[in-house]
């Protein structure tokens, strides 16, 4: 048994390494097209990417990914695509803004406040799309696609003078008001000359970790991994289905709607126009290269962040920065293909393994029955 | 026509496969017509003429049937009007009564099955492998089946069959190849071998019967159905009246047989009793407990277990471990949870103990469920289900696709269980079995409960005609009725 288990380990990281060096072949290829020199890049995105600063932006920038890349992995488990990550997490910190504008509460009070509100919010965006789902039959994906659309022109409704938000004079932006300084999230510095790391990133730890939990742990996840698999099987062992549906899809929702916390909580202390937008579309990116593992996205917001922040590096020293944009998505085309790839083949091979285990004890009992035969 | 006998995990599906491509040898060869061929993937078989009908139906629910039967193969005849033609002719010339705009998921197995053989012969089979085709069917479309197979044979095809019920195999087969742990131990030749001597060839024992002696009926009733309907649309949408005031009791330490021909309803029922389908009207009575509305983790968690009839759809998370099948259905309950956490090492714990126990051929508990035979899966299932000691078994075709000596034990423990006060839903498409397991035997048809009989006098014959509609009431053995009742068989609806 210890056997299949170490195969099983090695055949999972084998899919993500896969995908990374196929990744790494085609953007040498597109460099090279360019006539460009593909291993100087690589090692100025290297040599940059560990830099000091360079760590505090990634681990900055990663907190945000992980947790858009949780809420897309929530659905996923269930079979359901959250595309509207997107448009719940802008909504839930648009409305989080507004709520913690108005009131000024003492810290302990007011940092759960906001985070209640946007997790309430991007629920009730997210679970409208399940409601739809199990109401009317309509594919969650449509509705999550068209429930972004919508959250984007309420947000611009509301997002202006005299309605919830200020015209700053100084810089022309329309923004809400100010959070007080009670709403603001800690944060903590380990170097001095490369700036602070958002204490979010505890938060989105305590996510990673209590979504393993749930889901390996308890009964909850059980029913919800479950319906993931095989919806027959589910309704026949009791699981409602249709409810499950919902409650995912809140789930999701909730932790989307954690999204834009880092960035509302730790850096901009308001929304304005300039609000970090297509976070939740990098989220289902990170969520498939991770395989819905919150190890794996881990590792995969570090990355996205490390080729987001060695991108203008790369521009400043003469490349064009889109050819990071060619990476993530070669990446994210070849760890799908890899994942299924990998996936048959160790279902395969577990099957013959089987197979030949069991023909091989059959033939020693047939063995030893024919000697004691004799 | 070359049948292929042996026990599950004997190794037949695996030849079955190689033969059709799905699986490369390591050695050996394989001739067509004297030719050697090596296979690679599933079309070099069907270039070839080599065609299969699976055990478990390769169809895609929400097609037609004519887009089941042209996917694949669009460039023979195209996708439209020839292709129809082709299908109705097909379809006539053997009788299968196919209809080619109905959604596949409106059918019934027996229906799939047909669509399944005229998907071989469609791409033009000249060599049919069909595995267990005769599992879903009464006796009098078993016939009409051979009758097809016959045909097909008299025009010069050949046939290629697994079947577990070796009367049958000795009745229409010309040769018997018999398989045992991956090797051939023996041919043999129908016209001279008995069924007794065939299943001693096939697993060294003697061949089990499912007869039950002693009766354990008590007067507690555990099961009450009283005035249950339901309505649901049937394959041209129409809404239809599937289950038809059924009213039945159960009592504890009784086997109660459901024989119907199959899309007669008797899955719209499980599903009722189960919860999984809120029937219109009607009362479920469990134990002294009115479940007609209760969910259906409820109604596992007060004691009904599930033995399903698709135990892929149904009963197993294939791609999951043993262990966590374990768990399947009974979250809820010891020892797989405590509270709202999962008790994973128990559960894991109490899979070795049934893989034990029930036999199941696994080389542990870590390898997907997809990994191991159906029988070993069912036994898998069955073991789950007893484990939790259920009032209830509902049990719809318990020993489908088992190897015998899987079988003789499935059907021990439901007698054991039965001695214990367990009650029992039986249904089942193996009339012997039925015939021999139950108590008391009821007949389905058209949604309704038409007849009923004692198992104890009862032969196959008579009630597989009624099953057909032929005949109703209490159902008597009269020696004369035997001969003309299985060819009034015409108001079967196809």
């Amino acid at each position: 048994m210890k056997k299949i288990d170490k195969e099983r380990l090695l055949l999972g990281i084998a899919a993500p390494v896969l995908a990374l060096l196929a990744a790494f072949v085609v953007t040498s290829l597109v460099l090279l097209a360019t006539g460009k020199q593909p291993f100087d890049a690589f090692q100025i995105m290297g040599s940059y990417g560990v830099k000091s600063d360079s760590q505090v932006y990634i681990l900055n920038k990663a907190t945000t990914y992980y947790l858009a890349g949780l809420a897309v992995a929530v659905g996923f488990r269930m079979n359901l695509f959250n595309i509207g990550v997107d448009g719940q997490y802008r909504l839930a910190a648009f409305a989080a803004a507004v709520v913690g504008g108005m009131v000024n509460l003492p810290g302990i009070l007011e940092l759960p406040l906001i985070i209640i509100v946007a997790m309430l919010v991007g629920a009730m965006w997210a679970g409208l799309a399940g409601l739809l789902k199990v109401g009317r039959g309509v594919s969650e994906v449509i509705a999550t696609i068209m429930l972004n659309a919508i959250a984007t022109a309420i947000i611009s409704y509301l997002l202006q003078p005299g309605r919830l938000a200020h015209l700053d004079a100084n810089t022309n932006s329309v923004h809400t008001t100010v959070l007080p300084k009670s709403g603001w999230f800690f944060t903590f510095t380990t170097n001095p000359a490369a700036g602070p790391i958002e204490g979010f990133i505890v938060v989105a730890a305590l996510a990673g970790v209590a979504y393993w939990f749930v889901l390996s742990r308890t009964r909850f996840g059980f029913d919800l991994r479950t319906v993931g698999q095989s919806e027959s099987a589910a309704q026949a062992s009791g699981v409602n289905v249709k409810r499950m549906i919902v409650t995912s899809m809140l789930v999701s929702g909730a932790c989307a709607g954690l999204v834009g916390m880092p960035t509302l909580l730790n850096e901009s202390h308001q929304y304005a126009t300039d609000f970090p937008a297509g976070i939740g579309f990098t989220g289902i990116a990170i969520a498939l290269l991770g395989r819905n593992n919150p190890g794996g996205i881990a590792v995969g917001a570090l990355l996205w962040a490390f080729l987001d922040r060695t991108s203008n590096w790369l521009e400043f020293n003469g490349y064009d920065k889109e050819i990071v944009g060619v990476m993530q998505g070669v990446i994210v085309l070849s760890v799908v293909v890899a994942y299924e790839l990998v996936r048959r083949y160790g279902l395969g091979r577990q099957q013959r393994r089987v197979g030949e285990q069991l023909a091989a004890a059959a033939r020693n009992t047939a063995k030893q029955e024919q000697e004691a035969a004799i | 026509m070359h049948a292929l006998v042996g026990e599950n995990g004997a190794g037949k599906s695996t030849l079955m496969k190689i033969l059709y491509g799905m699986q490369k040898p390591d050695e050996g060869t394989i001739a067509i017509d004297g030719e050697q061929v090596t296979f690679h993937h599933p079309g070099d078989a069907i270039a070839r003429g080599v065609g299969m009908v699976h055990q478990h139906f390769m169809l895609a629910d929400n097609l037609t049937v004519l887009e089941n039967v042209v996917l694949g193969s669009e460039k023979l005849h195209g996708i439209g009007a020839k292709a129809r033609t082709k299908i109705l002719e097909i379809s006539d010339s053997y009788g299968l009564g196919i209809r080619p705009d109905v959604l596949v998921e409106n059918l019934g197995v027996a229906d799939r099955q047909r669509v399944e053989i005229l998907k071989v012969l469609y791409r033009g089979a000249r060599t049919l492998i069909l595995d267990e085709p005769t599992a879903v069917l009464v006796p009098q479309e078993v016939d009409a089946l051979f009758d097809n197979l016959r045909g097909l044979k008299a025009e010069g095809l050949t046939v290629i069959f697994i079947s577990h019920k070796l009367g049958e195999v000795l009745s229409v087969a010309d040769e018997i190849t018999v398989i045992r742990r991956g090797t051939t131990v023996g041919s043999a030749d129908p016209k001279t071998t008995t069924t007794k001597q065939l299943a001693e060839l096939m697993v060294g024992s003697e061949l089990p019967s499912p007869e039950t002696r002693e009766s354990t009926v008590t007067d507690v009733p555990m099961l009450t159905v009283g005035g249950l309907r339901l309505t649901a649309p049937d394959a041209d949408g129409v809404e239809r009246m599937v289950l038809d005031d059924i009213a039945f009791t159960i009592h504890k330490g009784e086997v109660l047989g459901l024989a119907g021909v199959e899309g007669n309803g008797q899955a719209e029922l499980v599903e009722a009793i189960m919860g999984m389908r809120d029937a219109d009207a009607g009362i479920i009575t469990l134990d002294g407990a009115d479940i007609s509305h209760a969910p259906t983790r409820k109604r596992r968690e007060n004691g009904i277990g599930y033995v399903p009839e698709d135990r892929h759809r149904h009963g197993l998370l294939l791609e999951a471990p043993l262990w966590e099948n374990r768990i399947l259905g009974h979250v809820t309950e010891e020892p797989n949870s405590k509270g709202a956490l999962l008790d994973n090492a128990a559960a894991r714990r109490d899979t070795e103990r049934i893989v034990a126990e029930y036999d199941v051929r696994t080389p542990g508990i870590d390898v997907t469920a997809a990994s191991l035979s159906g029988g070993n899966q069912q036994k898998l299932i069955v073991g789950r289900e007893m484990s939790h000691r259920p009032k209830l078994l509902i049990a719809a075709h318990p020993t489908r696709g088992v190897d015998v000596g899987a079988q003789a034990q499935i059907w021990d423990q439901i007698r054991e269980a039965r001695r214990e006060g367990l009650a029992v839903l039986l249904i089942s498409a193996d009339l012997d079995e039925l015939i021999g397991l139950s108590d008391t035997l009821r007949v389905m048809y058209r949604g309704r409960l038409v007849a009923d009989a004692d198992p104890a006098t009862i032969t196959p014959e008579e009630l597989g005609s009624a099953m057909t509609g032929a005949s109703s009431g209490r159902l008597e053995h009269v020696a004369t009725d035997a001969d003309a009742a299985p060819d009034a068989d015409g108001g079967e609806e196809r």
